[in-house]
């Protein structure tokens, strides 16, 4: 194979991806609504009460709504990586998925283009989503909307090739919500998504402990510095191990001699 | 008519084992499919065909004996084995939300054709089946038969040495069957492409096709399907397959 061929094989996958997601407009504005919900409503509403102090990489008090607008870009990511791994399962079911995996590419390519193209379609959402909370009057830098896109593309594959990866070990559609309330929404709460993890560290250090080596913070935070022009090593120290650590189990989940396809009986 | 003799080994099964874990489903399975020729699978539900497609398109890799296609070895030479293989899965891969053209040109990505030959191969790979005026339809406003006569041709686009076909043909009906039956028949006859075809339907085998019986994970009997009539004493493929699988041999 050449690279020519490679580069055909990725921009398949990603033409397939992105039909997909165009025809499927109904995903387009679930992903949407969630996120608006928060930053609306609830946003809002807790502004008074949920007060936050200066913080790096804020140089002044911000606005409630400002502070979250970070942890609901991530929250879109991580509901898409989810959700590309749902279509995985789907895909699964209805044999798609055995036609990617006999081709004679090898599979981590096709592994991680599925993975690049769900995270490329993820972060389109996100900027449709910041577009609407600068007309709600959340404005980050200008160049943040640039700076954050690489963190954006890492953050998508990362939080992708966890769904990845848990799409190995799902063999049907209907185990899958059950999965997605033991990751998501521990992995959103108990984050500096909604709230700076020195509140939580005031309430309980184990949690505060949890909440710091939480995967999705590191991408929480990943976004925020960039978004704000600035660059949080540690984050993005912690996301590139994270998306090792999944990458490398997926990798082995969908490894026909080694992972749980054979034990789960079905590609 | 003479027909050229093939001497190219398209598959080679060799004493193969496999078992998920509380069931074992496969034990010294060995045969071999010459290039060119027309090979039946033939077996029984639960007879273990779908998992060796799994075990020969290294979905799964068997825990025991050898798999080779034109010499290359699946767990060793995984990605040169398979670019020889054109597979049609038992069940359906197409993808119903995307249009007939878009499907097309998708697995020829997934198997690096160049884009500029692209279009020119979905055309006329249309053009051959009928659906050329359907080429802008999504995938699910076709018919089953119409599906299935496009993942067939799909498989042929990148001109695959060895076609497996698991149970193509189960739920369709007798014209479609026969159709999709004579498209892979002349495949394999113009092309000299080596095909397993897996059924459990034993009109689609004709006597001089090769023949290998399976049931319960084991191999029957195997040779022409006149060669197997002659050895199990019976006038019939449907009495041969009875015989050898339990059934009622009259």
């Amino acid at each position: 194979m050449t690279p020519g061929q490679y580069l055909g094989c990725l921009r398949g996958i990603l033409v397939r991806e992105g039909l997909r997601f165009v025809h499927q407009r109904e995903r387009f504005f679930g992903s949407l609504v969630r996120p608006l919900v928060w930053l609306f409503i609830f946003a809002a509403g807790f502004r008074s009460i949920l007060g936050v102090s200066i913080i790096p990489p804020y140089h002044t008090y911000i606005l409630y709504e400002e502070y979250i607008i970070p942890g609901l870009a991530a929250m879109i990511l991580l509901f898409s990586g989810m959700q590309s791994s749902l279509s995985m399962v789907y895909d699964r079911e209805m044999g798609s998925m055995r036609l990617l995996m006999v081709s004679p590419f090898p599979r981590w390519y096709l592994l991680l283009s599925k993975l690049a193209a769900g995270a490329l379609v993820a972060v389109i959402q996100v900027y449709v989503f910041l577009a609407i909370a600068w007309l709600w009057d959340v404005r980050p830098p200008v160049m943040g909307y640039l700076y954050v896109l690489p963190a954006l593309l890492l953050c998508g594959l990362m939080l992708g090739a966890l769904g990845l990866f848990l799409s190995s070990f799902i063999r049907q559609l209907e185990n899958f919500a059950g999965v997605m309330n033991f990751v998501i929404f521990p992995m959103f709460f108990a984050s500096s998504a909604l709230y700076p993890l020195w509140r939580i560290r005031d309430s309980s250090v184990a949690l505060y402990e949890i909440c710091r080596f939480n995967p999705f913070t590191w991408a929480v935070e990943l976004i925020r510095f960039s978004l704000y022009d600035q660059m949080n090593w540690i984050a993005l120290g912690g996301v590139l191990a994270a998306l090792a650590a999944f990458l490398g189990a997926a990798l082995y989940g969908y490894d026909p001699g080694r992972g749980m396809m054979t034990r789960k009986q079905g590609v | 008519m003479t027909r050229e003799v093939p001497t190219t080994v398209a598959l080679e099964i060799e004493r193969v084992d496999f078992a998920y874990p509380r069931r074992c489903v496969l034990q010294k399975v060995s045969f071999t499919v010459p290039e060119g020729r027309f090979c039946v699978l033939l077996g029984l539900n639960g007879a273990g065909k779908t998992t060796l497609f799994s075990l020969i398109t290294r979905l799964f890799l068997c825990q025991a004996g050898s798999i080779r296609i034109f010499g290359h070895d699946v767990r060793r030479q995984g990605r040169r084995a398979l670019s020889y293989l054109g597979v049609v899965f038992q069940q359906p891969t197409l993808d119903l939300d995307l249009t007939v053209h878009q499907n097309l040109s998708y697995y020829c990505a997934l198997h690096g054709l160049p884009r500029r030959e692209v279009g020119g191969k979905v055309k006329g790979t249309l053009r051959a089946i009928g659906l050329a005026d359907r080429a802008n339809d999504k995938a699910r406003e076709l018919s089953g038969g119409q599906r299935r006569r496009l993942e067939l041709s799909r498989a042929f686009l990148h001109r695959p040495r060895l076609l497996l076909a698991d149970e193509p043909t189960v739920g369709l009906d007798i014209q479609s069957r026969q159709a999709i039956l004579r498209q892979v028949r002349e495949g394999c006859d113009r092309d000299g492409v080596g095909v397993l075809w897996a059924t459990h339907l034993v009109d689609e085998v004709r006597p001089e096709d090769a023949l290998v019986v399976i049931h319960e994970g084991t191999v029957r009997a195997q040779g022409t399907a006149a060669q197997v009539m002659a050895e199990t004493s019976t006038h019939s493929v449907h009495q041969a397959f009875n015989s050898l699988t339990g059934g009622d041999p009259t």
